[in-house]
């Protein structure tokens, strides 16, 4: 079969038929399809897509025993997508959610702004009434959802300073991390803070899809794209619920702070910063105003001074400065220092304890020529050879002993306090200084500040003999994640133990001695070794300090307690802290005298200037 | 070198060329809309696949312009090496491809840069049919020459159907409209059994194997009823065609409930409407339905589609990228598109005639069936007149291999044409 080339030719005709005949037919079948059937239109507006996130329960947090300290309660979020929102009776609507027009306005211009087709928040926590009835008649409102979370409750309203609080998040949080959207919390301050990602859990999505009149229809693609959440962590704290609960009741109506350390694991046992608040008050929709409330307090109750607060250490820096003074062979626990009394130079002694002490006698009697002394042949020591070596060698091991810096544990907002270096006196002193320039430090005054937490892990120190675990708040995960490696590390003063059994010795007797500066409050059949101290506060009173760890000769809690304005150590630090050692170690106190006196006793706070 | 240059631009077909733009213009729009994102809101946003859609089309054209300047007489020249060149590739797709939707038809150059040969295969056995039948000295009354031609056709075809990638292989059906127009013996009848073998097939599917047996018993009855009032006799003919059908019907019920797979049975079980499963299998079409019959007369304007934005519809800026077209730019922009598409054809196989080389006709008439199998397909599977097939709307549908494919066989088709005066 052989065709001439004019057939062929023709053959174009055919072939042109066949691709006009094909674009006629999806011409008339696409007609029909957009013009002539409605049918798909209306398909297609009941095609609105719904994105709900499905917030997992954020994780509970307990006591070392056990106890809820935290826990979660369902509120609602109405929430909105611009797009979808159609026509309505806007006036029912704002009467529903309790909401102005102008409100209405505001909000819904906002939410525009955010996206046009993704959901943004409209009304936060909505109460479970004005949810019940608003999502009855919710249909006629398309564009507009409701999405359940949860919201934090103390059930036993302590410890706000530990436990944090948690807020929604703002634009730069979530520029740093795409996990968060609009409307999210995260934890602010203590513990919600630090563990925010081992809280938090994971947040899941559920995609359905919502018809013309606002009902969800089902999973979208078969719940294809749909995430499951994952809650998050428990976690368990170091913290003795009751021990926290009585340390607040002490600390009404003072200012300072109580911190206690188990000292065998680092955990702290009670976190007390007063004035405190009720942490219910930062939570729900009144959030805002109460933190502000807080914020403008001239008593600070947001601070947690417990690690925010610095302060001079006093007396209680004699243990550093003896346990530095033995370590570097500058002294023997024999060793004798001349003291005259309020006479002496060129540091006077506070205490008429006649003679001249050794290491123990001068801890228990506080005498500040001793610690002079003691420091001064430190930093002088000829194995050194000059001072300034010999300043540094100190300083180094006020570092390994955890002063001036922070632990970088788990609590949030720590200060570094201040131990000041040589090259600070360099600048100070335009290289000329000797002990003598410097010799406020040997009394634990002057530039040297420790914060509360720093002064506890002193104690807890001592009480360890030589090394420390950096003071951490929680014990352990819900699911038994392992807790963070740098707070299971032990850390090594890198002085040997020997030297410490004087040192506690000296507490011993401060407590339990004849001219112990705490002997008013030693506890019965309980044994414990501690250090008043005051600090000298140029606005006012001094502050009142003590450390202690109890019992001697198997130390399960090491405390600090600072009470601002409190005057000596004796008065109101010494009997808050012996309390707080019979509570823990015994469950309960057998003093409830001096507990009433110490509850309701009342330390103003007068600035002198 | 510039007086040829000049030459050039002046010699293309411009109509041809400006339904090209139009086509990738439309195209990077309607990417751009499919692909929206809030947090990318810029066309040129090259993190963006409308920002490397643009990219493409660039680079599309660039070497479309250098195609221009190459001397003509290259393609006719190199025909038979680019053909094996891109079989070298398919082969090597099926060794070491990366899979894709299960399809294994992409090729990993590194740095993000993949590559689909079966795009190019078309474009390489369009040059090598051309080439073999445009010869002085073929003659396809010849056994030889007729094998040898469907041997060039089906053996890339093969090799991209071996790579899972079903709808690509019937993209090489379109080289009957080739052999046609040549007068390859049978190729008319051949379109026509293939009409009639559709028609079977469907009806087969949608009754049942026994109906049909029936249907053809009673149609065998009657032919024979008039064929023996009739004068002439060829019942031999008459029994050997009807046994042919029945054996045709025995042989679909067989691969459909034999050899083809659970997913393969169900999308053309949906397409024939005798399952309606809007959540399942049908929900690409269902969906895609949905958002073209949703845009109206007039559409719902540039980035306004709701149906398209939430991912209703799946791929929706790869093979369904009709649904944009057809949601935002209503009937007026689908049938925009429908015209373009039918100039374009119309106005190549005008143009392939007018060619004095039989290289350059043959070329033409090749990459015209390609595009109108890729346009049939793809349009007619986007309003449910096709099952549902996974290949690209030339020129419109986002993928870089696509695109530069589909250019050079056009930029080749230009530059031929652009030539043909300077052939004797
Ligand atoms: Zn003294």
């Amino acid at each position: 079969m052989q065709f001439n080339s004019k057939v062929l030719s023709g053959r174009r005709n055919v072939i042109i038929t066949i691709f006009v005949l094909v674009g006629l037919v999806f011409v008339v079948r696409l007609f029909t399809l957009q013009v002539t059937d409605q049918h798909y239109k209306q398909l297609a507006d009941n095609n609105a897509l719904r994105f709900i996130t499905q917030y997992p329960a954020r994780g509970m947090v307990f006591d070392r025993n056990g106890k809820l300290m935290v826990y979660n309660e369902a509120v609602y979020d109405l929430l909105v997508v611009p797009r979808q929102v159609k026509a309505m009776d806007t006036l029912e609507f704002c009467n529903l959610i309790k909401i102005s027009k102008e409100t209405f306005i505001e909000k819904l211009e906002k939410a525009k702004t955010y996206s046009k087709v993704k959901a943004s928040p409209f009304v936060s926590q909505i109460s479970k009434e004005d949810y019940a009835k608003t999502s009855e008649v919710l249909f006629k409102f398309p564009g507009f959802y409701f999405q359940t979370r949860t919201i934090r409750h103390y059930p036993s309203s302590i410890a706000a300073h530990t436990l944090g609080d948690i807020g929604e998040v703002d634009q730069k949080q979530i520029d740093e991390d795409p996990y968060y959207a609009l409307g999210d919390y995260i934890g602010k301050s203590g513990i919600e803070k630090s563990y925010e990602t081992d809280l938090r859990g994971i947040k899941g999505l559920k995609v359905v899809m919502v018809d013309v009149h606002n009902r969800e229809m089902g999973s979208f693609r078969e719940g294809e794209l749909d995430k499951d959440p994952q809650a998050g962590r428990d976690i368990y704290l170091g913290l003795d619920a009751d021990l926290q609960a009585y340390g607040e009741k002490l600390m009404q109506g003072k200012i300072g702070s109580i911190v206690a350390i188990e000292p065998a694991t680092g955990q702290i046992l009670a976190f007390v910063s007063s004035p405190t608040y009720d942490p219910n008050l930062l939570v729900g929709r009144e959030r805002g105003k109460n933190f502000n409330n807080l914020l403008k307090d001239p008593m600070k109750p947001l601070i947690n001074r417990a690690v925010n607060g610095t302060y001079p250490p006093g007396s209680t820096f004699k243990m550093v400065i003896g346990l530095i003074a033995l370590e570097s062979g500058s002294i023997t626990p024999g060793t004798i220092f001349h003291c005259n009394g309020p006479g002496t130079l060129p540091i006077k002694c506070t205490h008429h304890h006649g003679g001249s002490p050794d290491l123990a006698n001068a801890i228990e009697n506080s005498c500040n020529p001793y610690f002079y002394e003691a420091f001064k042949a430190t930093i002088n020591n000829s194995k050194f050879g000059d001072i300034k070596k010999g300043y540094d060698y100190w300083h180094d091991m006020t570092y390994k002993m955890g002063l001036g810096h922070k632990f970088d544990t788990d609590i949030p907002y720590e200060q570094n306090g201040n131990i000041p270096s040589r090259s600070y006196y360099d600048k100070f002193y335009n290289k000329r200084w000797n002990s003598l320039t410097i010799r406020s430090l040997g009394i634990g005054q002057g530039e040297v500040l420790i914060t509360p937490l720093q002064l506890a892990n002193i104690a807890a120190t001592i009480a360890n003999e030589g090394f420390y675990y950096p003071p951490h708040l929680i014990r352990a995960f819900g699911d038994s994640t392992a807790i963070p490696d740098n707070m299971r590390q032990r850390m090594e003063t890198g002085i040997a133990q020997k030297h410490f059994k004087v040192i506690k010795n000296g507490m011993r007797n401060v407590v339990e001695g004849a001219h112990g500066t705490a002997r008013r409050y030693k506890i019965d059949s309980i044994s414990a070794g501690g250090k008043t101290g005051t600090a000298q506060n140029p606005h006012g009173k001094d502050h009142s300090i003590f450390i202690a760890f109890a019992p001697v000769e198997n130390p399960q809690i090491a405390i600090s307690v600072i009470i601002e304005n409190g005057g000596f150590g004796a008065t109101w630090a010494v009997p808050i802290a012996s309390l707080m050692l019979e509570k823990y170690i015994r469950g309960f106190t057998k003093r409830p005298e001096l507990e009433q006196r110490m509850m309701e006793g009342v330390v103003t706070y007068k600035e002198e200037r | 070198m510039t007086d040829n240059r000049n030459h050039i631009i002046g010699k293309v077909d411009w109509p041809l060329l400006l339904i090209y733009f139009a086509l990738a213009l439309i195209g990077w729009f309607s990417v751009f809309s499919a692909k929206y994102d809030e947090m990318h809101p810029h066309i040129f946003d090259l993190s963006q696949v409308y920002g490397k859609q643009l990219l493409w089309i660039g680079a599309s054209m660039f070497v479309a312009f250098l195609i221009l300047l190459i001397d003509a007489k290259f393609f006719n020249a190199f025909a038979f090496w680019i053909y094996c060149i891109i079989l070298f590739g398919l082969v090597a797709v099926l060794a070491y491809g990366t899979a894709t939707k299960g399809a294994t038809s992409w090729i990993n150059l590194g740095g993000g840069m993949k590559l689909q040969p079966s795009e190019f295969a078309k474009l390489g056995t369009a040059l090598a049919v051309a080439n073999y039948l445009g010869r002085l000295n073929v003659d396809l009354g010849k056994r030889k020459t007729r094998i040898a031609t469907y041997a060039i056709i089906l053996l890339p075809m093969a090799l991209v159907f071996l790579q899972n990638d079903t709808g690509s292989a019937i993209v090489f059906v379109s080289f009957l409209f080739v052999l046609y127009r040549e007068g390859f013996p049978g190729s008319g009848l051949t379109m026509l059994l293939g009409v009639l073998a559709v028609v079977l097939f469907v009806l087969t599917l949608i009754w049942s194997q026994q109906t049909m047996y029936i249907i053809i018993a009673a149609l065998f009855a009657l032919t024979m009823t008039f064929h023996l009032i009739g004068k002439r006799r060829y019942w031999m003919r008459i029994v050997v065609i009807y046994s042919c059908m029945a054996a045709f019907v025995f042989s679909v019920h067989f691969a459909f409930f034999k050899v083809l797979q659970q997913h393969q049975r169900t999308r053309i079980e949906v397409m024939l409407g005798m399952k309606d499963d809007p959540h399942g299998a049908g929900y690409n079409l269902h969906q895609s339905k949905i958002a073209i019959g949703s845009g109206g007369l007039w559409g719902k304007g540039f980035l306004q589609g709701t149906q398209t934005k939430y991912d209703f519809v799946p791929e929706q800026h790869t093979d369904f990228i009709f649904c944009t077209v057809g949601e935002e730019g209503g009937f007026k922009g689908t049938f925009v598109v429908v015209l373009l598409y039918v100039a374009l054809l119309v106005r190549i196989v005008t143009l392939a005639e007018r060619q004095r080389s039989a290289f350059s006709r043959i070329y033409g008439y090749a990459i015209a069936g390609i595009f109108f199998v890729h346009f049939a397909i793809n349009i007619g599977m986007t309003i449910g007149l096709v099952p549902v097939i996974g290949i690209p709307l030339p020129f419109l549908s986002y993928g870089g291999s696509s695109l530069l494919a589909f250019t050079i066989m056009l930029a080749i088709f230009v530059k031929q044409d652009a030539n043909r005066l300077n052939i004797l």
